[in-house]
């Protein structure tokens, strides 16, 4: 389609204002979503989309925070040039049970999910290009796949209902055909991925970022959010272990605005579990930190996923982290020595802790054990809970007493 | 000689990387190199100065021990040591 065309089927499209920007079309078909947007813009090169998303300061969505420039840097030069050789792949595992908001995601606005996989595999010349979501999303997404003659090379996959489905080498070994568990890796996948192909894989919600920029600019993206944090970001909302609402928040929210804004009773709180069981406690008194990078590392923190899960200051978070160590402990997949042994061995002390076992030494060995597992897996798993564990006995340091000298009074259903 | 601290090691020659999916802590590694590796309380390789960022997989290797380390790569039983470039 010539953009003489384009500029006469779809007139000029104003970028979308606020904090409401994947979240904008009041419908999640095809037709709603050119009218909301605009068209796809014609594929920018790899050079130029990678300009405009270094630019723009997008950090990869799916956890780790990554720059999403550099992922697309990271794949060979002489790749990026050979074209068609490179696997792209939009990843909405989203094992993690606190979050929802990549299917959220799929269901109110597929078509930006599926601009932005196009952009990024237009830049590369790729004609390998997945969709890998939750059963849940699978035939929404099916419906807007069907919607539009230019989504026939994107193949959708259901992802494995799993903690760790959403590791980037767990999503390749299944796009693969194998068991669907993260591999040992020594060269990025970006070097060598799927078929030993380099392979590029991005979080939904990232892609649909890199869609709203491809349109709109570097400057646009950056005018909401902060410096630190540029943008807009999905959070899901929740409180004891209920994800109940999903939102799009300016980069840099006040943590304890967010909670408010869905009615949370942020004074009956005693923390807010940030980034969802990999993540760390913030504790009460910092609940006006900003959801960005450099207010949370004190915490050990960072905004990740965009999980916020309230913590009711009735119950008794020793229980609560010992009933979560415990699932995470069942999610290992099952490879690695130290996490398939370490982690059940971590929940069991911190499980005696939290059932009325006052040995002074149970704090010191959750500790060491926590030590031990930490870099010892062929993913973050075992990495993810130690960092939960340990924030859990360093927030709520009082609680642990309390359970050492047999005085918690707080509920431990 | 104490190699046991990252200080006395001194700049790594190569890094020992441990396939984790492959190590079923046989435990062959540790008697080869037990100047970097202890066992675990399960009986795999523990790397000393495991906390320090990467370490635990990825084992800084000085040059006096890197024809043992190439030993332990050749003779691990479950093929999970590589040495890689630092």
């Amino acid at each position: 389609m010539s953009s003489t065309a384009d500029t006469w089927l779809f007139p000029a499209v104003q970028a979308p204002v606020g904090t409401a920007r994947l979240t904008a079309a009041p419908a999640a078909d095809y037709a709603t979503h050119q009218s909301t947007f605009g068209p796809l813009p014609a594929h920018a090169d790899s050079a130029a989309l990678l300009a405009a998303l270094r630019d723009s300061g997008l950090e990869g969505r799916g956890g780790a925070g990554f720059p999403a420039w550099r992922k697309l840097a990271a794949v060979p030069a002489r790749e990026r040039a050979r074209r068609r050789r490179v696997v792209v792949i939009g990843n909405a595992a989203e094992g993690e049970p606190l979050s929802q908001k990549d299917a959220t995601l799929l269901l109110r606005s597929p078509h930006l999910v599926i601009d932005g996989l196009l952009t990024v595999a237009g830049a590369l010349g790729a004609h390998s290009v997945y969709l890998y979501a939750q059963a849940s999303v699978i035939e929404s997404a099916t419906r807007a796949l069907a919607e539009r003659a230019d989504a026939s090379a994107i193949e959708l996959r259901e992802a494995a209902d799993t903690f760790i489905s959403g590791e980037a080498s767990a999503v390749v070994n299944a796009l693969a055909g194998r068991a669907p568990i993260p591999q040992d890796r020594t060269v990025r996948l970006t070097e060598s991925g799927l078929g030993g192909r380099p392979t590029l894989l991005h979080n939904v919600e990232t892609l649909a970022h890199i869609a709203l920029i491809a349109r709109f600019g570097a400057a646009w993206f950056r005018s909401v959010g902060t410096t630190g944090d540029p943008g807009t970001r999905l959070v899901t909302v929740g409180s004891d272990g209920h994800p109940s609402r999903v939102l799009e928040v300016a980069g840099g929210s006040r943590i304890g605005d967010v909670l408010r804004f869905t009615g949370v009773d942020t004074g009956s709180l005693s923390a807010v579990l940030v980034g969802g069981y990999h993540g760390a406690w913030l504790p009460a008194y910092a609940l006006e930190a900003r959801l960005d990078r450099a207010d949370l590392a004190g915490f050990g923190a960072n905004p990740g996923a965009g999980i916020l899960m309230g913590l009711g200051e009735r119950r008794c978070p020793v229980a609560v982290a010992a009933a979560v160590a415990s699932y995470l402990a069942g999610e290992t997949a099952g490879q690695c020595g130290p996490c398939v042994n370490g982690l059940p061995a971590m929940a069991a002390v911190l499980g005696r802790l939290a059932t009325g076992d006052r040995d002074p030494g149970l704090p010191g060995e959750v500790r060491r054990l926590a030590a031990i597992v930490t870099g010892r897996g062929s993913c973050n798993h075992p990495d993810g809970t130690a960092r939960f564990v340990l924030s859990t006995l360093t927030v709520f340091a009082d609680d642990v007493t309390a359970h050492l000298n047999g005085h918690c009074r707080k509920d431990h259903r | 000689m104490n190699l046991r601290t990252p200080e006395a090691r001194g700049p790594a020659a190569a890094l020992l990387h441990i396939d984790w999916t492959r190590c079923d802590g046989r435990g062959l590694c540790t008697e080869i190199l037990p100047e970097l590796l202890a066992r675990d309380d399960w009986g795999y390789p523990l790397a000393y100065g495991y906390g320090s960022a990467g370490a635990g997989s990825n084992v800084p290797v000085p040059d006096t021990l890197l024809a043992a380390a190439a030993d332990a790569v050749s003779l691990c039983p479950r093929q999970a040591l590589t040495l890689v470039d630092p």
